[in-house]
């Protein structure tokens, strides 16, 4: 009997691949270039955004591109399209999503996060009129706008800051997961607490390694790990990861005059860390947000950025918060530092 | 007589293609319902998945992945006909694929060879991790489901650590991506090209071989017999002289090396190196496949196919403006409305089958009082 399930098996097999046979020539872009023809001419910018694992809401790196996204929407009209990755993720569902947004029309398209450096390669190469902005990696192309930051640079800033305010000479670097990028964060930080004062000792910690990446989303291993480090002694602790940094300045608001320095956003500013503002000294921020805004208005204005546009801390791409006033008394050493940085006199280090 | 089995043999048929069925139309309904609760018409939503997922450039994206999954189903699935619990799966393939690209792209061999040299490496490595797992349980007695998992997170921080420039990897342009050395163009398996709709992963052949060598081992030789025996008693397969504690570990360390090839069609077809951003969870997905597909190679194949398809509709059904969790919800919704469905329809099944032959011996009774019985 079994052999008869094999059979009607096998027939279904067949007539599934009959059916998918007629209907193969026809792509689904095909299907949706009827759509994306209707659909360029209303005026405003047709936003669409590829966002890395996490997406709108991580109070982080996604968050940030999208306020970038919010602005030029609200400035110039029209409409944001939002995909989001999954952890699952295939070099094939990334280019599924890009090509998803360019076949429905979306000009300019951002891709959010170095994950998708080769899909938009390959993409953006199909779609020769559709601009192309990446975030966090340089990726050669006409049409592409490679978005890049100098994080090492306002970690060298934290790190004056920090060196300068600890009390103990100990301070700690908390890390999300042990990748290049976090590393530049590290590398500046240390660099800069080491030009300031080489007697301070710095601690350093990385919450998630390789492809395990809960190290950007677990406030609790962020929390965990301040408290060892404030256990030991330190008294100013800068946090690179994610939404696991809440956690962290959580268990910094538990000791008195200890310091703790944010990521990417102002955090003394963010909804939901009001009780926490006492504690926060500054925060390393990365204007994502500037970097998408600039792209999506580049396109607007009809001459879409194209190449490696560094935002680095001359442009204001990256800088120091100042949010709370609690940098007051040493700002004049900070302007000092970040004006040999401007001027090239200081390198900062990309690799600890 | 004849006519008898005939018709139980029809009715059986019938059991077997209400199940799926059963399944099927249990997991819209659901889905529909779920749909409808997040305030939308799932109406379109199904009408989109179909059209767009019959596009050729998504069967060409169904069949790639497929691929993939088709292998991980398989290797879950040579676990699960032993009765063992092969969650290590995922750790296997990821640190399989891993030494593979480490080695493929230190190899300058003629293409055709180290190809084959990467596939004995990402076996090799896979069974080496499963045989860990399969010893502790023959000598220790330690279950495989608490020691595979540990295993996967260990496999996570070997690569961790290996995947650093100046170890086993190099930093990419743009200073953002770590990753293997890539393989030498030579030792990229074949691609077929389908026009606009993509290339399909030529890789497809291997995993369709791995499938007849699947049902071959299982159902035709005296080794799968054995491995059926002991998955379904051990103490009967012990009595009637097979050798269990042979058994366990031989068939860890080939659904170790199975999962070692899951990695493949990813490194060999598409990516080519072994980077941070290498697909993970594939192991847990083979779980759901295998038990989609009943363990039968024909049916993981299918089960493949339906994870793919959706993938890839779910992927769409995103733009246009559903909710991205619905991919996860459905998957969930199929894989226990099949467990669901063929427990309801077995039972349904061996109480009709009781009735009927009870009515019969009843009725044999009445008119001879010694008759064969006639239980299937």
């Amino acid at each position: 009997m079994r052999r008869v399930a094999k059979l009607s098996a096998a027939c279904l097999t067949t007539a599934a691949l009959a059916l998918a046979a007629t209907a193969c020539g026809k792509t689904s872009s095909d299907d949706a270039s009827s759509s994306s023809s209707s659909g360029g001419g209303k005026g405003g910018v047709k936003i669409g955004l590829a966002y890395d694992v996490g997406g709108r809401g991580d109070r982080s790196f996604n968050d940030s591109a999208a306020r970038g996204a919010d602005k030029a929407e609200k400035q110039f009209g029209g409409s944001i399209k939002e995909l989001t990755a999954k952890t699952s993720d295939t070099e094939a569902d990334r280019e599924q999503r890009l090509q998803d947004l360019a076949d429905a029309g979306y000009n300019p398209i951002v891709a959010v996060g170095y994950a998708y450096a080769p899909s938009v390669q390959k993409i953006a190469a199909k779609y020769p009129k559709t601009s192309f902005g990446i975030v966090d990696s340089v990726v050669d192309g006409k049409n592409i706008d490679s978005i890049t930051f100098t994080e090492e640079q306002s970690s060298y800033l934290a790190g004056v800051a920090a060196a300068l305010k600890t009390k103990k000479n100990h301070i700690g670097f908390i890390g999300g997961v042990d990748n290049p990028l976090i590393k530049k964060f590290q590398a500046g930080y240390a660099q800069g607490v080491h030009d300031t004062n080489p007697k301070v000792k710095v601690d350093v910690q990385y919450l998630s390694h390789g492809q395990d990446t809960s190290g950007f989303s677990s406030p609790d291993k962020g929390q965990q790990a301040a408290q060892g480090m404030l256990d030991n002694g330190a008294d100013v602790i800068y946090t690179a990861a994610g939404s696991s940094g809440t956690g962290a300045i959580e268990a910094v608001n538990g000791v008195k005059g200890a310091w703790a320095i944010g990521v990417d956003s102002d955090q003394y500013n963010i909804p939901g860390m009001e009780k926490y503002k006492s504690s926060i000294l500054t925060s390393a921020v990365k204007n994502v947000d500037v970097g998408v805004f600039d792209f999506i208005q580049s396109v607007k204005n009809g001459k879409p950025l194209s190449g490696n546009n560094v935002y680095s801390l001359a442009k204001g791409g990256v800088s120091l918060a100042t949010s709370g006033g609690y940098l007051k008394d040493i700002q004049p050493k900070l302007d000092a530092a970040k004006q040999q940085i401007v001027d090239g006199k200081i390198k900062v280090k990309t690799t600890p | 007589m004849n006519k008898l089995t005939s018709r139980i043999d029809k009715e059986r048929l019938l059991l077997g293609i209400a199940a799926p069925l059963l399944a099927i139309v249990a997991a819209l309904v659901i889905t529909a319902l779920v749909i409808l609760a997040t305030g939308k018409n799932p109406g379109p939503a199904f009408s989109d998945m179909l059209n767009y997922g019959f596009a050729s450039d998504s069967q060409v994206y169904i069949l790639n992945k497929a691929t993939t999954y088709y292998l991980a189903g398989v290797s879950v699935a040579i676990g699960f006909r032993m009765n063992l619990f092969n969650i290590g799966v995922d750790g296997q393939y990821r640190l399989a694929a891993f030494f593979a690209a480490v080695l493929g792209g230190a190899l300058t061999l003629p293409g055709w060879l180290s190809v084959l040299l990467i596939l004995i490496c990402a076996m090799a490595t896979g069974a080496v991790w499963a045989a860990i797992a399969g010893v502790l349980k023959v000598t220790r007695g330690v279950s495989e489901v608490i020691s595979t998992i540990m295993l996967n997170s260990i496999a996570t921080a070997v690569i961790a650590y290996l995947l650093q420039p100046g170890k086993l990897a190099q930093l990419q342009q743009g200073g953002t991506v770590v990753a293997t050395k890539p393989l030498p163009s030579a030792s990229h398996f074949f691609n077929i090209d389908t026009g606009p709709s993509g290339e399909l992963w030529g890789f497809i052949v291997i995993a369709a071989l791995v499938g007849i060598a699947y049902w071959f081992v299982l159902g035709r030789t005296r080794f799968g017999y054995d491995l059926r025996t002991v998955g379904q008693s051990e103490s009967a397969a012990a009595a009637s002289g097979v050798s269990v504690k042979k058994m366990v570990a031989t068939s860890m360390i080939i659904s170790g090396a199975v999962a070692g090839l899951i990695g493949m069609p990813t490194l060999l077809n598409d990516s080519y190196q072994y980077s941070a951003d290498f697909p993970t969870g594939i192991g847990f997905t083979g779980i759901a496949i295998a038990l989609l597909g009943r363990n039968n190679p024909i049916g993981i194949a299918l089960g493949a196919l339906l994870w793919g398809f959706l993938e890839r509709t779910t992927n769409h059904l995103e733009f246009q403006g559903y909710d991205k969790e619905i991919l996860g919800v459905i998957q969930g919704v199929i894989v226990l409305c099949v467990v669901i469905a063929y427990e309801v329809v077995r039972r349904y099944g061996l109480k009709r089958q009781q009735q009927r032959v009870g009515a019969e011996l009843a009725a044999q009774v009445a008119a001879a009082p010694m008759k064969k019985q006639e239980v299937a």
